[in-house]
């Protein structure tokens, strides 16, 4: 997309002349760096309950943040009136936490490259409301007809349509439109008056509404979230302690993302604070683990054309047959390491200052058959499906959540057991891989990860995996 | 923060909702200026300082509802606000509990209840940068051990919520916010262990010295280091007042009125029943003068209140707003809470534990073998069915006495057999936030480890 056709040019009137101007004002105090992003922001909900469309809402925000970096240091300010006095007022307040005559002359700024990674010709966003709505009845009438032990669904659909343009001193110019789209169902099974259980899942993608038409449907997640939610009403208490452990592909995957993603932010390991600090070149997982951090996957959740720095998403290699090969880069962190940003650098909104963020996270497929992988284990856990996870970057300790997992004794699936928390050490955990299955596959699209404060949308996968050692905090 | 006319502006907005074909709306608008400072390894790191505002309008066309936010207050911002909220109520459906509170449930506490202090607005940026950097400098000054920080900070917000609706209710609250929290980290040769510890408060002289808050994280990152992984067994679980917050925030969810009519809740439909031990008295209240949970009205325009959860044991409430309530054919407890776009949810004022007579230091000495809990990650708590299993780290106690670290743990065991095995609450009880715990005793838990 260019400049000229963005909503900032066309509907605010915004010239490159201005952003030029902008960011003298925010460098006027002597700043190394400074850069501006804009952000419109179109978000629509839908939510059906008890088979009623009990919600239907839709906003608009808008603003810019002005960010400038000298040193170590960062100042930063934003507004939500993009008006030229109120931007230039940012600037001048960002600029302060630099002290001294400016060092810039002039700036010209270039239209950056960026990938092409969802070209949307109408987001969801822009498309009929009564198109939307048959999204969340389809699902509600499809999870209640999937079994009649389930008596209680809830459906929500929600999309955003982000538009965003980043000016930096560097000279680059990027605009970009981000469409998104998640429908997502939850649904309670309950049997001859007992205790109820729960069965969700989701998905979406930067994607068309043609994506729920036609490549997951609503009764495809639907009978997902039925599934589990009856699968689990037989659940018996999940075992407690140390044993082999199979995770499931797709959003099990999650494990990454805990175990050794956060782990890797280049902010974190700049100042010396995760329990990978200082370990590139070393071996911190099996060699059958090649983990990937790929922000360049069309259409994915975790996708983005360019950073929100302005900077185009990569491929990038975190861990390579089980060595350590680098760290997640924002703009920041790479210039104070000297080191290429990886186009790492994300951040939830125009009120947020940009940091090191993982896109979508996954370990390559290996060579095992998935079903071997399963007759291999004498008494085990497989785990098919998570809820979310958290990791104390530090300590290395992480955790993430079983919804739907499974014995495994003399080499089979048997029964279904409650939910567990998994716990691990980040920098060890991985050692223990000892197959890889070839079944490699994404989630669906529902994942949203926060740190500091911040969440933004991502996406995992994984083949299926043994871990020979992991705890599980059952209570059997 | 500039008076203005944003009052005027949200009963204008549901009027003109009213005009444009709405049968009730309510409108609500926050604006807010925050200020942020970190510091880290005794330099300024970074400095945040921006200011915002938003509407949001829901409307009701007899039984269907529809909303719509949006940041951009002109004339045009507006028009569309109302226009967005009409179209959508066009695709939802009919729903038989929807509506406003009644008007005669509508009101806000009189007097002032101490959440804006003005004096936040006027403190010099050198003053707060400093204030972090107190902080972080008594925590690397605590011990020899602490050899790195991911940091210390100060931060302000300064807020105003304004809040109208088509049956007469228009009420106005501001309110300040003022923290500073330091986050060291403790090494002892190949053990690298952070932990935190903040104070909050509506005004600076209301906030612990920075220099306390700096030296109590550095002993608490201290304290983590060289952790044992103990072997799997059932023994008695001791919730630090902070940890035990979250049992608290679990018991919020278990009784949220949303939840219990969806039977989403192990608590749903056991009110007058023993859910817990006869030690557990909760009490969700937000008339308490200055703190967190505290405002004059719901964000319904509803008065705000004291309910009693659950007394010496039994479930005596859930926490309702007017929809919740309505399903479950009972009356609103003023708890209703919401972001800018969409229906009410739920919240909470001050909901805490009642303080019992033991002192923590009581409870630990009474346990010949057990765990005292200090840091719970990961969200393994299922209020569907009272499964409880989450990460934890903490210090093993022996003899009554806190012995060594314990870390890359699990806890486990299910809400209801948990809140049963409530067998000590600390008389420790304090306000840090809006949930507030004392040191709680759970009998026994399956400890996951080695």
């Amino acid at each position: 997309m260019q400049f000229s056709e963005s909503i900032f040019a066309e509907r605010f009137h915004i010239t490159q002349r201005d952003l030029e101007g902008y960011l003298a004002e925010a460098l006027s105090q002597g700043g190394d760096y400074a850069d501006l992003y804009f952000e419109h922001l179109l978000t629509s909900s839908i939510s059906i309950d008890e088979s009623i469309v009990k919600s239907a809402s839709q906003g608009v925000s808008m603003g810019v943040g002005v960010r400038v970096i000298a040193g170590e240091r960062t100042g930063y300010a934003y507004t939500d009136d993009l008006a030229p006095e109120k931007i230039r007022k940012a600037a001048r307040v960002a600029a302060h936490i630099a002290a001294g005559p400016s060092k810039v002359e002039k700036i010209d700024l270039n239209e950056g490259a960026g990938h092409n990674l969802y070209p949307v010709v109408t987001a969801p966003a822009e498309t009929e409301f009564a198109e939307r709505v048959e999204l969340v009845k389809r699902a509600d009438r499809a999870a209640r007809a999937y079994d009649s032990r389930i008596f209680q669904t809830q459906v929500v659909y929600a999309d955003n349509l982000r538009q965003v343009m980043v000016a930096t001193s560097d000279g680059v110019l990027t605009v970009d439109r981000q469409p998104l789209a998640r429908l997502s169902v939850s649904a309670l099974a309950r049997q001859n008056g007992g205790a109820p259980q729960r069965g969700h899942a989701g998905g979406g993608g930067r994607v068309e509404l043609e994506f729920f038409l036609h490549e997951k449907t609503p009764e495809h997640f639907a009978r997902e979230a039925a599934r589990e939610a009856v699968a689990m009403l037989e659940a018996a208490p999940a075992p407690a302690g140390e044993m082999t452990v199979v995770l499931g592909p797709g959003w099990p995957g999650i494990l990454l993302h805990e175990a050794v993603g956060h782990g890797l932010e280049a902010d974190f390991n700049r100042k010396g604070v995760s329990a990978f600090s200082g370990r590139v070149g070393q071996k911190v997982a099996s060699e059958l683990c090649t983990v990937i951090d790929d922000g360049t996957i069309p259409g994915r959740r975790g996708s983005l054309n360019t950073d929100d720095e302005g900077h185009p998403t990569g491929r990038n290699v975190l861990i390579e047959n089980g060595v350590l090969r680098g760290y997640l880069q924002d703009k920041l962190s790479s210039r104070l390491l000297r080191t290429p940003s990886t186009g790492s650098g994300r951040r939830e909104s125009y009120a947020h200052i940009p940091m090191p963020r993982m896109t979508n996270t996954f370990l390559l497929a290996g060579r095992s058959d998935p079903e071997e992988i399963v007759r291999s284990v004498d008494r085990g856990l497989y785990c098919a499906n998570f809820g979310g996870g958290q990791v104390d970057i530090t300590s290395g300790n992480f955790v993430f959540s079983a919804s739907e997992s499974y014995l495994i004794e003399g080499g089979k699936i048997t029964r279904p057991v409650r939910n567990a928390t998994l716990i691990g050490n980040g920098p060890e955990a991985l050692k223990y891989v000892s197959m890889v299955g070839s079944d490699l596959r994404l989630d669906e699209g529902v994942g949203i990860c926060g740190k500091e404060g911040q969440s933004v949308p991502v996406g995992v996968g994984i083949p299926t995996i043994k871990i020979d050692r992991m705890t599980v905090g059952g209570t059997a | 923060m500039t008076e203005n006319h944003l009052p005027e502006l949200a009963a204008e907005i549901v009027r003109r909702a009213l005009a444009a074909g709405a049968t009730g709306a309510e409108c609500t608008i926050s604006e807010g200026d925050e200020f942020s400072a970190s510091v880290r390894m005794r330099e300024l790191e970074n400095l945040k300082e921006a200011g915002s505002r938003a509407a949001g309008l829901r409307i009701l066309a007899g039984r269907r509802t529809g909303s719509s936010y949006t940041s951009d207050l002109s004339r045009d911002g507006v028009e569309r606000l109302v226009r967005s909220a009409i179209e959508l109520a066009e695709i939802t459906t009919e729903d038989p509990h929807a509506g406003l509170p009644e008007a005669d449930e509508l009101g806000s506490l009189a007097g002032d209840l101490g959440l804006y202090v003005p004096e936040v607005d006027r403190l010099e940026t050198e003053f707060k940068i400093d204030l972090a950097k107190r902080a972080e400098a008594a925590a690397l000054e605590t011990d020899a051990r602490i050899v790195n920080s991911e940091g210390a900070g100060f931060e302000t917000h300064i807020g105003r919520h304004i809040f109208a609706n088509s049956r007469g209710f228009s009420g106005e609250y501001r309110s300040t916010y003022c923290s500073v929290g330091a986050v060291p980290v403790a090494r002892d040769g190949e053990s690298m262990e952070r932990d935190s510890w903040w104070s909050a408060a509506r005004s600076v002289d209301r906030l612990e010295p920075a220099e306390q808050v700096g030296r109590t994280a550095a002993r608490r990152a201290l304290r983590r280091l060289n952790p044992v992984k103990v072997p799997t067994q059932k023994v008695p679980v001791v919730f630090e007042p902070r940890v035990a917050g979250s049992l608290l925030d679990s018991i919020f969810d278990a009784v949220h009125g949303m939840l219990v009519y969806r039977h989403e809740s192990f608590l749903a439909g056991k009110l007058g029943q023993k859910v817990a031990s006869e030690s557990l008295t909760v009490i969700d209240d937000a008339t308490m003068p200055g703190l967190f949970g505290t405002s004059p009205f719901d964000d319904e325009g509803v008065p705000s209140r004291r309910t009693v959860v659950i007394e010496r044991g039994v479930l005596k409430s859930y926490l309702l707003n007017t929809y919740a309530a309505r399903k479950l054919g009972m009356k609103t407890t003023g708890n209703a809470a919401r972001g800018l776009a969409g229906n009410a949810g739920i919240g909470h004022g001050n909901f805490y534990a009642v303080a019992g007579v033991q002192t923590p230091e009581a409870i630990v000495g009474g346990i010949a073998d057990g765990f005292y809990v200090t840091e719970l990650i990961g969200m393994g708590v299922n209020i569907v069915t009272g499964d409880y299993s989450r990460g934890a780290a903490g210090l093993w106690i022996r003899g009554g006495e806190l012995a060594h670290a314990v870390s890359e743990v699990t806890i486990a065991g299910n809400l209801q057999d948990m809140l049963n095995n409530v067998e000590a609450v600390g008389s420790d009880l304090e306000f840090r936030g809006s949930l507030a715990s004392p040191t709680l005793k759970i009998g026994e838990m399956t400890v996951g480890g080695k």
